[in-house]
């Protein structure tokens, strides 16, 4: 499974990819996450508000921090 | 009839009964204001931060820039700027924001609209103008900053300045068809509570320190302090103010309730407006992140219209009033 995480560096950024890491870790799954800073990468996703979560390259959310609780519903 | 007047006796029992603080000390009047300023201010801000976010649930910007792509000139500002108002203004999603627009064809002037109006307007300045000066104010402020908005947005377009966005703006292509989100009502009113509690969260110490200093300044602080210094016959005053307000940026939290004292002590309202203005529209760190889409030129006149609109807006409260 592969997991993106869009945001230019900001805060909110940086709790979302702690909450994707610590869902994937309770629902034990192995994945790749990656961290997309790059401004024209993230816009190629269609995505004007970050931060955002990608599964698999489907945006799944944007514009706001998912709880790992949120995010472990998706990733089922 | 004031809403408040309840909280304004319960106040003033805890203070000069329970405390036993002097009804016509200096103290006892700080302590007093501070107390009911804080939790009247705290009340209206866990409101209306809770409205604004749930109308902006509908506002995402994915979802606007569609909207604002159809429309022309001057209809396409007045749309940005109310847009704008409901807005928050995070400078980090200021590029992608700004990607965005130019991308899926919003004219330029029309999202220099937006981009003015989401932090010049923005709920916990209109919370706090509310709270400390009345709705009146509250109500002046946001009209005059949609004005400045339409108006500042209009110019910049008519100027025609395509040339100075940075070139590669123009290349990025976005994947279109993005699923717009579909949120429940108790979706929406869930987000907006998580919303009321990270803007809170966040500027909760600033406006309670900014509370305190206007306490302090309400009562110790000598009557007509400003009168001489700051006053209607000093024409400096109002760009001057606009000068100190740039640097003060995101503490708009912090700023109002002193600025709130300092009227008192003969600070002008036209100028007060300016200045407050001037801390939520212009900051350095919203500037270094938008040289990133725009070259210096633009960035310069874009940031100098906008202040000369606060200016003159300042200059004609204190005409008018």
């Amino acid at each position: 499974m592969q997991i993106k995480i869009l945001g230019s560096g900001c805060p909110n950024c940086k709790i979302l990819e702690a909450n994707a890491k610590k869902a994937l870790e309770e629902l034990k799954i192995k994945a790749n996450v990656e961290k997309v800073t790059d401004i024209a990468k993230i816009m190629k996703y269609g995505v004007m508000s970050t931060p955002a979560l990608v599964i698999d390259e489907k945006v799944v959310s944007y514009g706001r921090v998912l709880t790992s609780e949120e995010i472990k519903k998706l990733l089922k | 009839m004031n809403i408040f007047y309840p909280l304004q006796i319960f106040v003033d029992w805890l203070v000069y009964s329970l405390f036993n603080l002097g009804q016509g000390s200096i103290f006892g009047k700080a302590i007093n204001f501070f107390i009911y300023d804080s939790i009247k201010i705290f009340i209206l801000l866990a409101v209306i931060i809770f409205v604004v976010s749930y109308i902006r649930t509908y506002l995402a910007p994915e979802r606007v820039k569609k909207v604002l792509s159809k429309k022309l000139e001057i209809f396409g500002n007045m749309t940005a700027s109310t847009i704008g108002i409901f807005t928050p203004f995070c400078s980090c999603s200021a590029v992608p924001l700004f990607i965005g627009f130019v991308e899926s064809g919003v004219p330029l002037g029309v999202t220099f609209s937006y981009l003015i109006a989401a932090p010049l307007i923005n709920e916990v300045a209109a919370a706090l103008l509310w709270g400390l000066f009345g709705w009146k104010i509250a109500l002046i402020y946001i009209a005059s900053g949609w004005i400045i908005s339409v108006v500042a947005g209009f110019i910049l377009g008519k100027m025609h300045l395509e040339k100075y966005v940075e070139d590669y703006v123009y290349k990025v292509k976005m994947k279109q068809g993005l699923k717009l989100e579909k949120k429940t009502q108790k979706q929406r009113a869930k987000d907006s509570y998580q919303e009321v509690k990270s803007i809170i969260k966040r500027v909760f110490l600033y406006v309670l320190i900014g509370i305190a200093i206007g306490a302090f300044i309400h009562g110790y602080a000598p009557e007509n302090l400003l009168t001489n210094i700051a006053g209607k016959g000093n024409w400096f005053a109002v760009p001057i103010a606009v000068l100190i307000g740039v640097p003060l940026y995101s503490n708009a939290a912090g700023v109002i309730p002193i600025v709130s004292s300092l009227i008192e002590k003969g600070l002008p309202l036209g100028t007060a407006l300016a200045f407050m203005m001037a801390v939520t529209a212009l900051s350095l760190p919203e500037a270094i992140i938008l040289r990133k889409v725009m070259k210096l030129k633009l960035l310069i006149i874009y940031f100098s219209i906008v202040a000369l609109g606060i200016i003159f807006t300042g200059y004609l409260f204190n005409i008018l009033i």
